[in-house]
């Protein structure tokens, strides 16, 4: 059991697919602009991870090497139309929202990277819980993001007010930058940094170092 | 003929695949080390997007469309939810035919955008480009020009990133920052720059 639980709580803070290994990041950015829509985008994310994985592992015997591309990206595309219709169906207006970006889960190199890393090679349970862990590793940093986006773009969580703003009486003035795409990627890139910070082992070797100065010995 | 010129700005600038809709991020990080290769990846995107764009257009309006299949006797039929498994496979579909076509009679086109080509099936600029376009109800023509704008605003961004990054190495990153941290931050002040465009109206 304990592989199981490291399975599922390794990507969510040591080898979180968005802070390291550079995945789905295009979703990440654009949807965070409010909390609704990204916990929207996290279930969905997460449940095509999940079962993606796990379809991908339970036929992976069978799928030849050469279109094994073409048979994940069918598994995938075909539980993204699923969400997709789901969301229609019952979040009319949050899918509306998220316009294309329930349909780009299909390109999100998390689910891709996954199935083709990890489902290719392990059996399906273990599979299952990889994509749940990548999924909820993903949801951190998006929860993370919107969290700081919404509450001081707006005031609001949720639509909560917890902030009140100025112009209905309040006293807090929303900064509108954070509603910008912009901000989406310094939040982000702060987020590495502190992660890094704190796990020192994530930081990446530049590849040209700074000499130090050099000290003239004559001259002092 | 207006409109298309300021659709072919917009989908550059204004509404930049990249920096706007974050679209291609991936490759986009990963990619941007070197100018040459930054400069092979977006002229690929370029080429494949003016191509899938508008071969999408024609399959969603002939194919998929609510009553599309009018002409062979069934205008009941809405297949509109097998959109997106029809774009992916229509993209992976012609990267594959561009592949074996320029292999064969464009050897050099090969040899210089050949490793990027497999990388732009998973490429979300591309799919994105062919949903907003069935999204925004584009024409023919204005699916090749938003097409090629696109292309043209994701190259546009990401040798331009490329050339930011080679001279960064002059910089003093802070540790935790090195390498994906800053990149995050040079693209937000990117975008920010590019935000600048918005006004733009022709």
């Amino acid at each position: 059991m304990g592989s199981i639980k490291e399975t599922l709580t390794t990507p969510i803070f040591k080898d979180n697919p968005i802070a390291l290994q550079i995945l789905g990041i295009c979703s990440a950015l654009a949807v965070t602009s409010s909390m609704q829509v990204t916990l929207v985008m996290c279930v969905a994310l997460t449940t095509v991870v999940a079962f993606s994985n796990l379809g991908v592992s339970l036929i992976r015997k069978h799928i030849p090497g050469s279109i094994r591309i073409i048979v994940q990206m069918i598994i995938i595309a075909s539980l993204v139309i699923v969400v997709d219709q789901v969301l229609k169906a019952y979040a009319y207006a949050i899918s509306k929202q998220l316009s294309v970006f329930v349909g780009l889960i299909i390109t999100n190199c998390i689910v891709m990277g996954r199935a083709e890393a990890f489902a290719m090679k392990n059996p399906p349970l273990p599979s299952f819980i990889d994509g749940v862990g990548n999924g909820l590793g993903y949801s951190v940093v998006l929860i993370a993001v919107a969290f700081f986006r919404e509450l001081f773009g707006t005031g609001k969580l949720l639509g909560i007010d917890i902030l009140p703003v100025v112009t209905e009486g309040g006293w807090y003035v929303p900064n509108g930058l954070l509603l910008l795409p912009p901000s989406a990627f310094f939040l982000i890139g702060g987020f590495i940094w502190v992660l890094r910070s704190f796990d020192k082992k994530q930081v990446e070797e530049p590849d040209f170092r700074i000499a130090k100065h050099t000290v003239a010995k004559e001259g002092v | 003929m207006e409109e298309l010129l300021s659709l072919f700005v917009r989908s550059i600038f204004i509404e930049n695949m990249a920096l706007a809709f974050f679209l291609g991020m991936c490759t986009f990080l990963a990619i941007s080390k070197k100018i040459d290769a930054a400069l092979g990846l977006g002229i690929a995107v370029v080429v494949v997007l003016t191509i899938t764009v508008p071969v999408n257009n024609l399959i969603y309006k002939y194919l998929l469309a609510d009553g599309a299949l009018a002409w062979a006797g069934h205008p009941e039929l809405d297949l509109s939810f097998l959109g997106l498994l029809s774009y992916i496979g229509v993209i992976a579909a012609i990267v594959q035919i561009m592949e074996m076509f320029l292999d064969k009679f464009v050897p050099a086109l090969y040899n210089a955008l050949g490793v990027f080509l497999p990388l732009i099936t998973v490429n979300c600029a591309i799919l994105g480009a062919s949903l907003f376009m069935v999204e925004r109800d584009y024409d023919f023509t204005e699916s090749v020009v938003f097409g090629a704008g696109s292309g043209v605003g994701w190259a546009l961004a990401i040798v331009a990133l490329a050339g930011i990054r080679e001279k960064l190495k002059y910089s003093d990153v802070p540790d935790g920052l090195q390498g994906l941290g800053i990149t995050f931050i040079i693209v937000g002040l990117m975008s920010l720059g590019f935000m600048s465009f918005g006004g733009i109206d022709l």
